[in-house]
């Protein structure tokens, strides 16, 4: 009879197969780390000079002024929607998330285009108003300008969240608290709003990040930051050594704000507590106050996608003639292809280690985990260079020990580098659905299982995946739309003749052929808005 | 399932990595291109019509194609480089990424002072870098020189863009080579400090602001105002309709050109299906279509002048050798940084 053993070992072939995985992971912080002690590139000291500052400030601007505008936009929509009843107010609680399908650089572009000379409303103030707009007033390219386009676009998290936080909070808390105060407004402050804070600093935490890895926006705005910097140096300086103290100067700030989300938040979670609660009763307001709602609703999101997306529309329609070809298939295809693999790839590597995590729940395995997740915070600039520099090197050890005619450059210019380091980019994308689906399901019927003698790979295929089948579904689903999305570290590591529609997208636009763009944007904004449907179902299933 | 689930994963993962070459059977010819023009799609079908020969095409920035040159070395699968400026051939040939070539029927098209003197690039078409200025608010009797962009009268008045892109490095390069590095950075401080914003935009939108009345004049590229002219946007017509264009040092050493070039790859492996397309592109034909499709100067004489060019009327052009442009261009950009053109 076989051996029945339940006991949690510490270290079986999971553990092992999760140890390789996050060793592989942290290669490229691993990477960057050990080459701040190079010596600098030849570019170094005249950018230290002129630039390094430009690099900072316009960096920490970005940073506080996004933090600002979003908290103002997430807090305000997610507060009337959960606390009020107005007119349309199911619908906007999941159309005001829309935004997160519009990645910030395809928003940047729109509203160029918009707001030009030649865009529409120029042109129709001219033909028909005969007013030159001076020019200067309504120009966005520029810091402004990339606040106004990062926050329209990532408030949604901050929404999300703080949307989450009111919701659970508990009615009986609230019902105290206007018994003592009299007015909802205090009741928001001086309650609300504290309880939230950790969800609401979360959901600034998530944008922050976006915006220290946003590369689109701020190149195409002539704003001068890190990840310019980076991508300044390794191509048109051709000193990669420089892009890497940049790459790690970056990091080093993005540490900086998770320390600070980490530090704030103390020793509270907030994931959903599963006690019940009774959900706020949502109060009613004057007609007047009620569609005043509504207008604001409505004024938010036709800024932040309604208009954008019409404009986009508009191009479609006047370009696709031209855009819309064989080629534009192909690259539909190619992009797909990659973001499905890239999916699938990152859902086998979470279950792996969340197996081992279940199997092993000792605190060394719980911390290699959360070493895998890393990535997500690393921007794609530095997690591209990251992985460069030990590929290339790879590289020239293979090709000076195979030395075979031929065989090329096998690692670098090659798709799997790519899917590497989505891997290592959007590991926690993947993990978090599976992660909350493993705990959905619980422990006890692995074991049930493997008190019956079946393996531990064995339940996993029969017993434990086919429960979480909806999450690994989610997993991937997530994973593909990011992948779709992503811009910067697919710039620097795609393989030779390989767009995918966010470069092109970026290619096209860059290169004067805004409308044309607008073609790969709408694929990528269609895809994009299909998990959100789903995500605003999952989030609401949570909920009571 | 869970065998063909792998068996999937794994085909996808084996056909995702190999950087696979063509099949050796047809002639083929790869490009790498820096040039995003529509022109160049109807030359390379026509090319392929002529000669049965395919045409790869990798478009990317040529700081992205000159470094993937040196990556890939010996294993490099282009055979043509392209640029659109001649700063980018100088550097791909210091890096050893050219070989030299001749031909004959290049020799026939194409003007020496066009093609690098050892052979290792040539010009395909050229565009001058010229002072756009607005109809109604500029007399053209007041504009001389692009040093005289520096003078004060011009306070609030100019537009241009970044100093990233390498149009106006290899300008700033002329000019360091025709006044030396200190006078070129006072000219760069004098002009930034005359602009009525800051750099930024495309060419296009220089005009664009110009006929708003952002600014009196632009420096920009010939081409685009063919484009502009031509485009099917109205809006964009109008406005390259409000300004007229001026170049400038026609006293003194002439205006700045640039050219669209193209080099052989070192370790080409179709050298001479790249020689066939080179030749093809300094041909009349080719150089016709560029012309009257993308507005550039053909750099073979034979060909018709295309009317707006005709209506712009003969120039002289400044006959630096073309790799001055390249060879001082870190030094532009430096100076560039130092005071703060962004």
């Amino acid at each position: 009879m076989e051996k029945i053993n339940l006991k949690y070992y510490w270290w079986n072939r999971w553990t092992g197969f999760a140890l390789v995985i996050v060793v592989l992971v942290t290669i490229p912080i691993l990477t960057l780390i050990t080459n701040i002690f190079g010596p600098p590139g030849s570019s170094w000291g005249h950018l230290k000079e002129n630039l390094l500052y430009d690099y900072f400030i316009n960096t920490l601007a970005l940073l506080a002024g996004v933090a600002f505008c979003t908290f103002l936009l997430g807090v305000s929509t997610a507060w009337i929607i959960s606390s009020y009843n107005f007119p349309g107010r199911r619908y906007f609680e999941w159309l005001l998330i829309l935004p997160l399908g519009f990645p910030g650089y395809i928003m940047a572009y729109t509203y160029t285009g918009l707001l030009d000379y030649a865009g529409p409303i120029q042109s129709i103030l001219r033909n028909s108003f005969g007013i030159t707009v001076q020019g200067g007033i309504i120009d966005i390219m520029n810091l402004p300008g990339a606040i106004f386009i990062l926050s329209v676009s990532l408030y949604p998290y901050v929404y999300l969240l703080a949307r989450s936080s009111f919701l659970q909070q508990s009615k009986t808390l609230q019902e105290a608290a206007a018994l003592l105060e009299n007015s909802r407004v205090r009741t928001f402050f001086k309650i609300a709003l504290p309880m939230a804070r950790p969800a609401i600093v979360g959901g600034i935490a998530l944008a922050s990040m976006e915006v220290l890895n946003d590369y689109g926006v701020v190149k195409y705005f002539g704003v001068n930051t890190f990840t310019t910097g980076i991508f300044r140096s390794w191509f048109s300086m051709g000193d990669s050594s420089t892009a890497i103290y940049l790459a790690a100067i970056l990091m080093l700030i993005v540490f900086a704000v998770l320390f600070l989300e980490n530090l704030q938040r103390g020793e509270r979670q907030y994931t959903s507590r599963s006690t019940l609660n009774k959900p706020i009763e949502r109060s009613q307001l004057s007609k007047i106050g009620q569609w005043s709602l509504t207008a604001i609703c409505v004024c938010i999101l036709s800024v932040s996608f309604l208009i954008p997306l019409v404009q986009i529309l508009y191009w479609v329609f006047l370009t696709y003639h031209k855009v819309i070809n064989e080629e534009f298939f192909i690259l539909i295809y190619r992009s797909f292809s990659l973001a499905l693999i890239s999916g699938i790839v990152i859902v086998i590597l979470s279950v792996i280690l969340l197996y081992a995590l279940r199997l092993n729940p000792s605190k060394w395995v719980k911390g290699i985990t959360k070493l895998a997740i890393l990535g997500y915070a690393i921007p794609g600039a530095v997690v591209a260079i990251g992985i460069m520099i030990p590929v290339l090197g790879l590289d020239k050890f293979l090709a000076r020990h195979l030395s075979a005619d031929g065989i090329g450059l096998w690692l670098t210019g090659s798709l799997s580098v790519v899917v590497f380091a989505y891997v290592v980019r959007f590991m926690a994308v993947g993990y978090q659905p599976i992660e909350s689906g493993f705990q959905k399901t619980g422990i006890h019927i692995n074991e049930a299982s493997r008190l019956l003698g079946a393996g531990t790979s064995k339940t996993l295929f029969k017993v434990d995946l086919p429960l979480i089948k909806s999450s690994l579904f989610t997993g991937i689903l997530l994973v593909f739309v990011d992948v779709l999305k992503e811009l910067p570290l697919t710039l620097i590591l795609r393989p030779f003749n390989y767009h995918t529609l966010a470069t092109k997208t970026f290619d096209m636009a860059t290169n004067e052929m805004v409308a044309e763009s607008a073609n790969p944007a709408l694929v990528i904004i269609l895809t994009g808005i299909v998990p959100i449907i789903f995500l605003n179902k999952m989030i609401r299933m949570r909920q009571v | 399932m869970k065998k063909t689930f792998f068996q999937l994963v794994c085909i996808g993962m084996v056909s995702l990595s190999v950087f696979s070459c063509g099949s050796k059977d047809e002639e083929v010819v790869n490009i790498y291109t820096h040039r995003h023009y529509a022109a160049d799609q109807e030359l390379f079908s026509r090319f392929t019509e002529l000669t049965g020969i395919k045409v790869n095409v990798v478009n990317a920035s040529a700081d992205e194609l000159i470094q993937k040159l040196e990556l890939e070395g010996a294993n490099s699968p282009a055979d043509i480089l392209i640029t659109v400026d001649a700063g980018r051939l100088h550097r791909a040939e210091e890096k050893g990424l050219f070989q030299p070539f001749e031909s004959e029927i290049i020799e026939r098209n194409i003007p020496a002072k066009f093609r690098d003197p050892e052979n290792y690039w040539t010009g395909l078409t050229y565009r001058a870098r010229i002072i756009a200025y607005s109809k109604d608010r500029v007399n053209p009797e007041d504009l001389s020189t692009y040093e005289d962009l520096a003078s004060d009268k011009w306070k609030g008045k100019i537009l241009t863009r970044s100093s990233e892109n390498i149009y106006n490095q290899s300008l700033l390069a002329s000019i360091i080579a025709a006044n030396g590095s200190e006078v070129a950075e006072e000219w760069a401080s004098a002009v930034l400090a005359n602009m009525a914003r800051d750099p930024k935009g495309s060419d296009r939108d220089q005009v664009k602001a110009v006929a708003a009345g952002e600014g009196d004049l632009a420096i920009v590229n010939t081409y685009y105002i063919g484009l502009m002219l031509n485009d099917e946007n109205p809006e964009e017509t109008k406005a390259a309709e409000q300004i007229a264009i001026f170049f400038p040092n026609q006293d003194d050493r002439g205006t700045h050109i640039n050219i669209s070039g193209v080099g052989i790859a070192r370790y080409a492996p179709n050298k001479e299906n790249a020689i066939k397309l080179i030749e093809y592109l300094s041909e009349e034909e080719a150089q016709s279509i560029l012309a009257n499709l993308n507005y550039e100067f053909p750099i073979n004489d034979r060909v018709a002048k295309v009317p707006l060019h005709e209506a712009w009327g003969e120039f002289k052009t400044d006959d630096i050798n073309l790799s001055i442009l390249g060879e001082n261009n870190q030094e532009a950009v430096e100076i560039f940084d130092r005071v703060g053109w962004k």
